[in-house]
């Protein structure tokens, strides 16, 4: 089938990608200035454990061989033990990423709750009080900082009304949701105005469009208008622009998860930089890239699904 | 038509008050940060022990910090950084961006579609990813923002610029330089560049917001401007330790930052809209 071998195609294309980042990877650590055995050892590190760690690390040998075995070390998931936690990189990465992906997820549902119904009224009755309102909102929130709406909301719904937990994360499963809403919704309001800007725009090109008039003109009801023609058209780039956000929102992770103190990776990334935890913040460089990837993977798989006009 | 001729005659701020709006807050935010010692009552940096954590007042506008510093004074001098920032992060990659993309897309080849591949490969990370990593390598403080910003930000510009290029390669009036035999320095400068520029700088525009805010927060997470230097990022981390007991230290300085933003992209939005008409 063409659809398997676009798939397959797709696939092969990321191999040349991926060999590049885990090439920037590996000489991202050589280039910070000082001893890479130094910098993941820590300061206070003797010389005789330097040596072992260079030993280790084989800093000695020709920078190909140390690459072989930088690429040996990802591949069996060994990546090196965490400075500042005393533990494996993987296993720190582990029980965190988790709590990311749950952010990324929660944030993703506002979105979309928050995006639709706006998107589609404001491009349904364009140019009205309703639609000038969205479209100030929507530029208001590309243009603010997210740290600062997160400690608003903050202040408003956990100091003042105390409905939510200032931040933290919880132990029980509705605890842990609780302590992901307001960080779920600060995630997701740049998320939201990029999205109903698109809805918007594609309710508003679409409706103008003649088959759409065809339809109404047909006889058929302004709801199956709505839902066969008008939105199904606009879920086509809304998805493909949303899939793209969740790349985004795993990078905003690392500011959202400061303000709200998540254990996430994106809280690990700013506490390792930090700690000059080295060898844990290459990790989730590498482990931030392939996810990325993988979420590039899938948009172009489930847009070439959903668009026929897609050539395989 | 008759409603296009008329809609000619009405002066331009009543049509678009939205990018008068947008230019008045821009304008404000320049002049202030060229002159906070004129607006600000304190020196920004000025610790006064007797004055600490105090709410919003008539002396106090913004209330005051746990080191007894006056927010507002702050908030003021700390325009002239963001500002910075701002613009500076913007104009080397607008410049270095848009050179690239013209070389790159006029001559083609070999070296335009490694270039191509590098920067498609790069950009589908988060600018905020890139730029912590950078920042990782080189350290933390406000120089190193500047270079962190400049090494992920000419990427955008070269594939903008690149794209226009293309199209205009094929233009009659470009051919007709070639054959009257002009040099492609001239070609490229006097011909092309003044055609595509004008995207690249309504990118730009807009590119200042993401600029500021990328700058801000790096200072947020602690990364860039380090204190007691008054800048915005800068001024909410300090606060929120005392989010509990004085908000105004946290959201002052977030508000003008929001302002000066949402006044950055209304007159981006209200230059693109002069471009878009201009093309038709």
């Amino acid at each position: 089938m063409n659809g398997l071998n676009y798939i397959l195609k797709r696939i092969l294309q990321i191999i040349p990608v991926v060999f590049i980042i885990s090439i920037l990877i590996f000489l991202m650590l050589r280039a910070i200035p000082g001893d890479p055995a130094r910098l993941v050892l820590g300061e206070k590190a003797t010389i005789e454990s330097i040596d072992a760690m260079r030993e280790k690390l084989g800093l000695n040998e020709s920078y190909i061989v140390q690459y072989g075995k930088f690429v040996k070390g990802i591949v069996s998931l060994d990546l090196g033990t965490s400075l500042t936690y005393q533990r494996p990189v993987i296993e720190l990465l582990r029980s965190r990423v988790k709590i990311t992906l749950m952010l990324t997820l929660i944030s993703t549902f506002f979105s979309l709750l928050i995006s639709f119904p706006l998107g589609y009224y404001a491009g349904k009755y364009k140019d009205s009080m309703f639609d000038q309102i969205v479209k100030s909102g929507a530029l208001a929130a590309v243009s603010m900082p997210s740290f600062w709406i997160g400690l608003l909301l903050m202040i408003l719904f956990g100091v003042k009304l105390r409905w939510l937990p200032v931040g933290g994360w919880g132990n029980t499963f509705i605890e842990q949701i609780r302590s992901l809403i307001l960080p779920g919704l600060t995630m997701s309001l740049l998320t939201s105005a990029l999205l109903i800007r698109n809805i918007r725009n594609s309710v508003v090109d679409i409706s103008n469009m003649d088959y759409v008039d065809f339809a109404r003109s047909k006889g058929i009801s302004e709801r199956a208008v709505k839902n066969r023609h008008i939105l199904r058209n606009a879920l086509i780039s809304t998805v493909t622009l949303l899939l793209m956000r969740m790349a985004y929102m795993l990078g905003g992770s690392v500011i959202i998860e400061t303000v709200f103190s998540l254990p996430g990776i994106g809280k690990l990334m700013v506490d390792s930089i930090f700690g000059r935890d080295y060898a844990v913040v290459q990790a989730l460089v590498m482990l931030f890239a392939m996810i990325i990837l993988m979420i590039n993977l899938l948009t172009d798989i489930i847009y070439s699904f959903l668009d026929p006009r897609v050539k395989f | 038509m008759m409603r296009h001729a008329k809609k000619r005659e009405i002066p331009i701020w009543a049509t678009k008050p939205a990018f008068i709006v947008g230019i008045i807050i821009v304008v404000t935010a320049i002049l202030i940060s060229f002159f906070p010692q004129f607006i600000a009552p304190y020196d920004p940096i000025e610790v006064n022990s007797k004055a600490i954590l105090v709410a919003p007042s008539a002396e106090h506008f913004f209330g005051t910090d746990n080191f007894g510093r006056d927010v507002f004074s702050r908030v003021i001098w700390a325009a002239r950084i963001d500002l910075q920032i701002g613009v500076f992060a913007t104009i080397v990659p607008l410049i270095f961006g848009s050179l690239m993309g013209l070389i790159a897309g006029y001559y083609g080849g070999v070296v335009d579609n490694i270039l191509m591949r590098i920067i498609d490969i790069l950009m589908t990370f988060p600018f905020t990813i890139l730029v912590i990593v950078i920042m990782t390598i080189l350290g933390q403080g406000m120089r190193n923002i500047y270079i962190a910003i400049w090494l992920v930000g000419w990427m955008a510009y070269a594939k903008l610029v690149r794209g226009e290029v293309l199209v205009l390669k094929n233009a009659e009036f470009i051919e007709a330089a070639r054959v009257t035999g002009f040099s492609d320095k001239r070609i490229l400068l006097r011909h092309m560049l003044p055609n595509v520029v004008s995207s690249a700088v309504v990118f730009a525009a807009s590119d200042v917001v993401l600029c500021m805010l990328t700058g801000a927060s790096m200072s947020f997470l602690g990364l860039g401007v380090q204190p007691p230097t008054p800048e915005w990022g800068a001024i909410l981390n300090e606060g929120r330790a005392y989010i509990m007991n004085a908000w105004w230290i946290t959201f002052f300085p977030g508000l003008f930052m929001a302002i000066t933003g949402i006044g950055f992209s209304l007159l981006g939005d209200g230059l693109t809209d002069f471009l878009r008409t201009k093309g038709k």
